[in-house]
């Protein structure tokens, strides 16, 4: 029997699940800790919404790298060409 | 389902295959061209509605210049407003049925990347002239030359990877919820895509401003210490 298949099938799940997870923590508390400017300074919101989403995005970054991670498994797997 | 690794060749020109993605991007190119050529032909010193809205999209872009490196807009203007413009153009064309937005296939997004990586050494020795671009790749000190230039390398790819997993990944998620659930059920997800489309577009023009203005200013400041640390060393004791 041919594991290959098997396994990377399973590791894609793997690489997307638990690479979901820190970027997920890492938003929270980014987004709580703008929330909590915004609150004492809501005149500065617009400086601090700006930054907020391009932070948002580094961060998000990491999770998408894992999802190009999966789909590479997924579909352009180098053991099974 | 199609590999969205894999781009739909629809014909050939010779020996070139020409892919939905470049077809997709020529359009744009000409709607944007054109449109650009066209509502700017007759500009007046007293503004009216269709030039006071253009005169309001270069203003919020050069604010947004200024706001991100502090850098006087002129030089800049043309190629991260392009660049903006182009993206979400580009990332809004899924609206379209049965276009697949060219932001999506990795072919695009490589060549957006490139064309940062090279704006930052054609800026940079623009601006500090070829010794002072040089001199910034040992900004802190000689140390980090290997490190820099690895940074100069690493960011770009970066960069790429993350249009190309936002815009793709929502193409896909679209696809697979429109196969398992029916026809009207991912217009929510699709909303949410136009919002991811404006701040990747967003992201990656902010992102390569502020690669170009650190470079320049790197340079700026290694030119500078060149100058100035002879002196330096005299006074102090």
């Amino acid at each position: 029997m041919d594991y290959v298949p098997l396994v990377s099938i399973f590791c894609a799940a793997l690489a997307v699940a638990f690479g979901s997870l820190g970027p997920a923590l890492a938003e929270g508390r980014a987004v709580a800790a703008a929330m909590d400017a915004i609150a004492r300074q809501p005149e500065a919101a617009n400086t601090i919404s700006r930054t907020l989403f391009v932070g948002l995005a580094m961060i998000e970054t990491t999770a998408i790298y894992c999802l190009v991670i999966a789909l590479l498994l997924l579909f352009a797997n180098p053991l099974l060409a | 389902m199609n590999s969205p690794l894999e781009s739909l060749v629809l014909f050939q020109v010779g020996p070139v295959p020409i892919t939905q993605a470049v077809v997709t991007t020529w359009a744009i190119m000409v709607l944007l061209v054109s449109g650009a050529f066209l509502l700017t032909r007759r500009l007046d010193l007293v503004p009216g509605k269709r030039q006071a809205i253009l005169e309001l999209i270069v203003t919020t872009m050069d604010t947004q210049i200024v706001d991100t490196s502090g850098a006087n807009p002129a030089p800049y203007r043309a190629f991260i407003g392009t660049l903006f413009v182009f993206i979400l153009v580009a990332n809004w064309s899924s609206l379209i049925p049965g276009v697949e937005p060219p932001t999506a296939g990795l072919e695009t997004d490589a060549a957006l990347a490139l064309l940062v990586f090279l704006s930052v050494i054609w800026f940079g020795i623009r601006s500090d002239g070829i010794g002072g671009y040089l001199k910034s790749f040992a900004a802190p000190n000689p140390v980090m030359i290997p490190l820099n230039i690895l940074q100069s390398l690493t960011r770009v790819f970066s960069m790429f990877v993350r249009l190309f997993g936002n815009v793709m990944s929502g193409v896909f998620v679209i696809g697979i919820v429109a196969s398992l659930a029916g026809l009207l059920v991912p217009i929510p997800l699709m909303a949410l895509d136009l919002l991811t489309g404006l701040v990747q577009a967003y992201i990656f023009a902010v992102l390569a401003m502020v690669f170009i203005t650190s470079t320049v200013e790197d340079g700026q400041r290694a030119m500078s210490e060149a100058v100035l640390s002879p002196t330096d060393q005299k006074k102090d004791p």
